[in-house]
């Protein structure tokens, strides 16, 4: 029997890597772009077990907007690295600083 | 321990395996083919949670479009490895001591509340189709947030297009608000000259040849 605390446990423990992603890889936005995707996936994991232990689908639904979301973040995502990139020749974090207030 | 929990536990083991690779792989390729190893293996969990729609859109598009699309631009831009891998060492305390504090917190709290208990599930019935009642929950409840996706999605793909689509330099195009506000003096020009006579010349000539 595998008990809810299990899937959140499993979902906390990839977001944590997910965290730990953005902080490890930041001299590579396409890391960073990629931790975002596990933390949403963790998060995903998470909408899920709640939504099969309370016998509601509802979360789910939550999930496929969600889903809907990270893929519209990813693509406007990397089409802002590629056109930095074609411009400075660069992929790291620090070297975009042009906006710091 | 039953199927499902064997199941669980491999499962879990490969995602978190994966997951941990792609936050330390070197190159960013292995990062993103790590990606799609913990996203098919996370597809495997939502299977064993009952919503075999959104694993199977997991794999298809997350996994089929996304991850593609990540692939093709790691391999697009030319990145300098060694230039990448600086800084790695200098944050690797600070993440993992903030991770594992976090992991410990949920790990402190998760196991030792109710939830750990194990309540029995509701199972459902063989014939019970998950995208059928998913299919009727977002053309009923959800329709409004169902059309709001769409329109972001579609606001996405001109974004993109618009950010990345490059301007050909040898490219001719209309100009319209030229063609509209052209007057009939840019275009005509009226030449005033003597009139001559035709009929006369063509007279003589024929004379010439008969002579």
């Amino acid at each position: 029997m595998i008990a809810l605390s299990d899937f959140l446990i499993l979902g906390a423990v990839i977001f944590c890597l997910g965290v730990a992603g953005i902080l490890f890889k930041r001299k590579n936005i396409i890391n960073v772009l990629m931790a975002i995707e596990l933390m949403l996936l963790a998060v995903n994991t998470n909408f899920l077990a709640f939504s099969h232990y309370r016998g509601d689908p509802a979360g789910q639904i939550f999930v496929f907007f969600i889903l809907v979301v990270a893929a519209a973040e990813a693509a406007i995502g990397l089409a802002i690295v590629v056109l930095l990139f074609r411009n400075r020749r660069t992929i790291d974090v620090a070297d975009w600083s042009d906006l710091k207030g | 321990m039953n199927f499902e929990t064997i199941l669980f536990y491999l499962f879990a083991a490969i995602t978190v395996v994966a997951a941990l690779r792609v936050v330390t792989a070197s190159n960013p390729l292995h990062a993103v083919l790590f990606l799609v190893l913990a996203f098919v293996s996370s597809a495997g969990i939502w299977m064993l949670l009952e919503a075999e729609f959104l694993a199977i859109t997991l794999v298809l598009v997350y996994v089929g479009a996304v991850m593609v699309l990540f692939l093709f631009v790691v391999m697009m831009l030319d990145i300098n490895l060694v230039q990448v891998r600086e800084g790695f060492w200098h944050w690797l305390p600070f993440g993992a001591v903030l991770a594992g504090l976090v992991v410990f917190e949920m790990v402190w709290v998760l196991g030792s509340s109710s939830t750990a208990a194990g309540k029995a599930v509701i199972k459902h019935a063989a014939d019970y189709s998950n995208t059928k009642e998913l299919g009727r929950l977002i053309y009923t409840d959800y329709v409004y947030p169902f059309e709001i996706a769409a329109v972001i999605l579609l606001v996405a793909m001109v974004a993109a297009i618009a950010l990345t689509s490059r301007r050909r330099k040898d490219s001719k195009s209309q100009v319209v608000s030229e063609q509209v506000a052209v007057r009939k003096a840019d275009r005509v020009r009226l030449v005033k000259m003597p009139a001559e006579n035709h009929a006369q010349e063509k007279l003589d000539s024929s004379a010439e040849v008969a002579r």
